[in-house]
Order: structure tokens, then C-alpha cells, then sequence
């Protein structure tokens, strides 16, 4: 365990930033960069059980980042967390690092998917709740976060509208919607997963104790997707 | 005589029975095959509906929480339709699961392009990883499926067909069988294009390689006959023609060797019709494969040359 991690938690949020800076190079971040960070923050925080003795724990809950590019904020969160060292950060991108642009499952534990192409999150997720539940394993959480945009892909269609008559109640979809799909509808993302047999909470993504409220949201029988709105990306 | 397909639902339901880590997913297609399995094992037969990505998605997913996965559907819909998610969520995840496909090549030809996936081999060669099998008949198809599904956590291919050999041949999962040795060449025929091969070449001094685990290619064995038979090589293979062209040109790159890849052609036939038919205007069938066989053969021998008769 780092020593970051044994700080109170209100320091180690507040050390987020210079987290990302050591890959960034700048302290200041955009809305683009820090659109995923307080909802990463909350869930490894306060929500997902989980830990870095617990990696490959069949118990653990795990988190799939769907959405996987700009991970800087997911690498500061897992460094803060002690997934990782943070002497690793300077090397994000780089030949030797296990850190790139789009993490890899293969190279990080506590990396539960590789992502970069948009849309496989979700049906992964999918799988992971059923392998769960055919285990007899009920006390995990599976967690998958997606953009806005990225519901553009059909897959994720796929994915939703199948898991809501499956009643997968341990599967809780987490969408950071900053506006960005260019084809969209007012409370389409919401509305989507609703008529899927859905249970949904929409919050503001910057606003902790709110996400998380919707995050631990009783969804009995139901799969469960949280729309946390944040900044336009183009703000 | 049961289908491989047929033979497939009931080979699953035992390994269901006896196996607590399998899990079968289908998109619709074969559902009925596995009635009563999933009556006793609700939580391991998985139909996600006409969801094919979210078929090998999911399949990822149970390999990610330790299942082996077994995913079933047409060729069409398993490995062409949802590449990306065999690439990604299977290979790049490293993620292992048995895909078992179902029509090949030709198996429906009335009912079009659209259900045939003449192609599949030769995408999953674009991939690391695979193993594929190609039974020739349903109790080949028995022994693959459960050496596939045996195979740990490997990424498996298993190309069921209604094409099948008149003889089940003891097949083991990775080795060719040696199935007639003669001194003028080797054919090596693939999977279901056995007995249209022993047909074609009965009178031919040939060697006859029966192989029905494609990939990874046994180099070595190829290599092998064609030390007593020589390196004149055909392969006939019931997808693609030439999919395994390059791994037999590998496995000859230093020895000279003449190579003929037969198989199903590219261009669309647009004709509806039978097997019988599709083989025959792909060349596939005994008359066709002998031609071509034999012209290829002549072709290698020496030949007369300034009006005199060579050596």
C-alpha cells in the first residue's frame, strides 16, 4: 500500500490532479480529461469493493472502463488507490509502460478490460454478471462505464435490452454524458435504459454525495444504469 | 445417421452434466437442440437472442469469471459478422472460448450467400491463437468438441457441417492421418473433403493426409510425407481455396515443392440449389477434384523437348 492511500480521503482526492499531471504534464485539465474523474473517484472510493490484495479475489466487485480513451483520470484513480505505482505515470504512452493511451487488461492489475474501441464494455459485462450468477457467486458487483456517444454503438443495444428481461440485478452501467453524441435526444440515454427493464438514477457528475446516492440506489431484480451528467466536453 | 449438429447439442448436454465451468451461448440459432439442457442447467444455456456481438461479447465476459464458454451460431454470424468483438474481446482481452459454427460452406445453398461463410478459416488466420478443427463426420465431431472444450482456456474453432465423410477416422485433435501412402505427391484433404479425395485419386500414386485440426498447421507431418511421396502438394479444404496455401508453403520453404490449394471459390455463384451442385461448380466434387489433380501433376512431370524424348 502507497502512502497515498493512507492519507484522509478528501487529500487524496485533492491529489488527483498532480496524479494526471505526471502524464499530462499540466496541472490545469479540461472538461475532457476530468469528465470521468469524481465518478471514478466515488465508485473506488466509497462503492466498489475492491482492492489491489483483492485483484483476482473471484469475490471482488469489478470495474470495466468501456469508454477507455483519455484514461489519465482511471490511472490516477488506480495509482491513488495503490493499483499501481506512481512512479509509473511519467511513462504513460511510452514503448516500456503498461500505461497507454487505451489501457490493457493484460498489462495492469486491477484492469479488468483492455478498451479503446468503443461498445465492448457493456456485452462484456454482460458475461461477467452471468459467469457470476452460473458460479452462484451473488454477492459481486459488476460496473461498466460507458460515454454518451459511445451508446452509439449497436452492441451496447445489444448488451442493454438483453440484460433487463435477464434480470441481471448485479449489473450496474454508469454513462458520463457530457453531450458529445451528435445524434441525441433530451433523456434519450435514460429513457433507453428504461424501457429495457432498467432501474435509473440520474446525477450530477461532479456532485459526490449524489452519485453516490445513485450508485447505491436499491435495484431489486433489475440491472441498474446511473447517467451522470458532466461538462460538455466542447465547454 | 445424426448431423454434427445434432451430435453437438447432445455432446454439449453431457459436458454440461459433467463439467460445472461449461456454459453455452446461442443467439437464437440451435435453441431447440438444447430444450432439456437448459431445463436442468438454466444458469449455462444462454440465449441472448439475434445478438451477435453481444454473443462473443458475453462469451468473453464468462471466460473473464472463469466459464468455459461454447458459442454457437451460423459461420456467417459467428466469426464474419462479429469480428471485431472475436478479435478484441477474445484475443485482445485474452479471453478463451470454443466458437462452433454451423452451415460452412454450402451446407444451405437455397437459402444464398447470406447463411454460407466460405471465408471463416481464413479470418480467423488473420488472428493469433486458434485452433481450428474441421470434423468429417459426427463422431469426428464428438471426439473435437470435447477436446475443444477440454483445451483449458484456448481459443478454439469447431466448423460443424451436414457434409460428412462415409467413415469416422480416428482422429485425435492435432495430428493429420497418414490414410494411403503412394510415391507421386500428397494430398492432403480437409475435414469433410476425404471421401471425394479418395474417390478422385483411387487409381493415383498418391499419399492421402486426412486432417481435420487445420490450425495450428502440422508442419511437421506435411513435411514428412512429402520426404517418401516428394513435394508435390494439393490441399483440399471445404472453405476458401488456398486458406492453407501459405502455412504448407511455410512448412516446404526450404525443400522445392510445387502446391495447389483447392477449395471454394471467391466469386459469387448467385445459384440457389443443392450441396451436390455447389460442390460441383466449385470444382469440388470427384470429377473436378481429378482434373484439376491430375493436370497439376502432369504439369510437374518432365516434358518432351525439341522433338526428342527428355532423359
Amino acid at each position: 500500500m502507497t502512502a497515498t492511500t493512507t492519507r484522509h480521503n478528501g487529500d487524496a482526492y485533492a491529489d488527483l490532479p498532480r496524479l494526471m499531471a505526471l502524464m499530462t504534464g499540466d496541472e490545469k485539465h479540461g472538461p475532457a480529461a476530468t469528465s470521468t474523474l469524481d465518478v471514478l473517484w466515488v465508485l473506488y472510493d466509497r462503492v466498489l469493493r475492491v482492492s489491489p490484495e483483492r485483484a483476482r479475489d473471484p469475490e471482488r466487485d469489478r470495474f470495466l472502463l468501456s469508454k477507455g480513451h483519455g484514461p489519465m483520470a482511471y490511472y490516477a484513480v488506480l495509482a491513488a488507490k495503490g493499483f499501481l505505482p506512481v512512479d509509473l505515470l511519467s511513462g504513460f504512452g511510452s514503448y516500456d509502460s503498461p500505461l497507454g493511451h487505451h489501457p490493457d487488461r493484460t498489462l495492469l492489475p486491477g484492469v479488468e478490460i483492455g478498451s479503446g474501441s468503443l461498445g465492448h464494455g457493456l456485452p462484456i459485462a454482460v458475461g461477467e454478471a452471468l459467469g457470476l450468477r452460473a458460479q452462484g457467486l451473488t454477492g459481486p458487483a459488476v460496473w461498466v462505464l460507458t460515454g454518451d456517444a459511445e451508446l452509439d454503438e449497436g452492441s451496447n443495444h445489444e448488451a442493454l435490452a438483453f440484460a433487463g428481461p435477464a434480470g441481471l440485478d448485479r449489473l450496474h452501467a454508469v454513462v458520463v454524458d457530457n453531450s458529445s453524441a451528435t445524434h441525441a435526444r433530451p433523456g434519450g440515454i435514460a429513457a433507453r435504459f428504461e424501457v429495457a427493464g432498467w432501474s435509473v438514477a440520474t446525477a450530477d457528475g461532479h456532485d459526490h454525495e449524489a452519485l453516490y446516492e445513485a450508485f447505491t440506489r436499491p435495484h431489486p431484480g433489475r440491472p441498474h444504469a446511473v447517467v451522470a451528467r458532466v461538462r460538455s466536453k466542447n465547454a | 445417421m445424426d448431423t454434427m449438429r445434432d451430435r453437438f447439442a447432445t455432446v454439449m448436454a453431457r459436458l454440461l452434466d459433467e463439467d460445472p465451468r461449461v456454459a453455452v451461448v446461442l443467439a437464437e440459432i440451435g435453441r431447440d437442440g438444447f430444450t432439456d439442457a437448459a431445463r436442468r442447467h438454466p444458469d449455462r444455456v444462454i440465449n441472448v437472442g439475434i445478438r451477435e456481438q453481444l454473443l462473443i461479447g458475453a462469451g468473453a465476459g464468462l471466460a473473464l469469471t472463469g466459464m468455459r464458454p461454447v458459442l454457437h451460431t451460423f459461420g456467417s454470424f459467428l466469426v464474419e459478422r462479429p469480428f471485431e468483438q472475436v478479435k478484441l474481446d477474445l484475443g485482445h482481452q485474452d479471453a478463451g472460448a470454443v466458437l462452433v459454427s454451423a452451415l460452412g460452406s454450402y451446407d444451405w445453398p437455397a437459402g444464398g450467400f447470406t447463411h454460407m461463410s466460405p471465408g471463416d478459416v481464413a479470418l480467423l488466420d488473420t488472428l493469433d491463437g486458434w485452433t481450428v478443427h474441421v470434423p468429417g463426420h459426427p463422431d469426428e465431431a464428438e471426439t473435437l468438441l470435447r477436446h475443444a472444450v477440454g483445451a483449458g482456456d484456448d481459443k478454439v474453432y469447431v466448423r460443424l457441417s451436414v457434409q460428412s465423410n462415409d467413415d469416422a477416422r480416428p482422429v485425435d485433435g492435432s495430428r493429420p492421418l497418414t490414410v494411403r501412402r503412394g510415391g507421386g505427391g500428397v494430398v492432403v484433404a480437409v475435414g469433410p473433403m476425404l471421401t471425394p479425395v479418395l474417390e478422385a485419386t483411387a487409381d493415383l500414386d498418391l499419399t492421402v493426409l486426412y486432417a481435420t485440426t487445420v490450425r495450428p498447421f502440422d508442419a511437421r507431418s506435411l513435411r514428412a510425407a512429402t520426404e517418401s511421396a516428394g513435394a508435390d502438394v494439393v490441399l483440399v479444404e471445404p472453405y476458401l481455396a488456398g486458406t492453407s496455401t501459405p502455412a504448407a508453403a511455410e512448412a516446404l520453404a526450404d525443400v522445392p515443392h510445387r502446391l495447389l490449394g483447392l477449395g471454394v471459390g471467391r466469386r459469387e455463384l448467385r445459384r440457389y440449389g443443392t450441396m451436390p451442385e455447389h460442390l460441383a461448380a466449385h470444382g469440388l466434387d470427384p470429377a473436378g477434384l481429378r482434373e484439376r489433380i491430375v493436370r497439376f501433376l502432369d504439369a510437374g512431370r518432365p516434358r518432351p523437348a525439341g522433338g526428342r524424348t527428355a532423359r
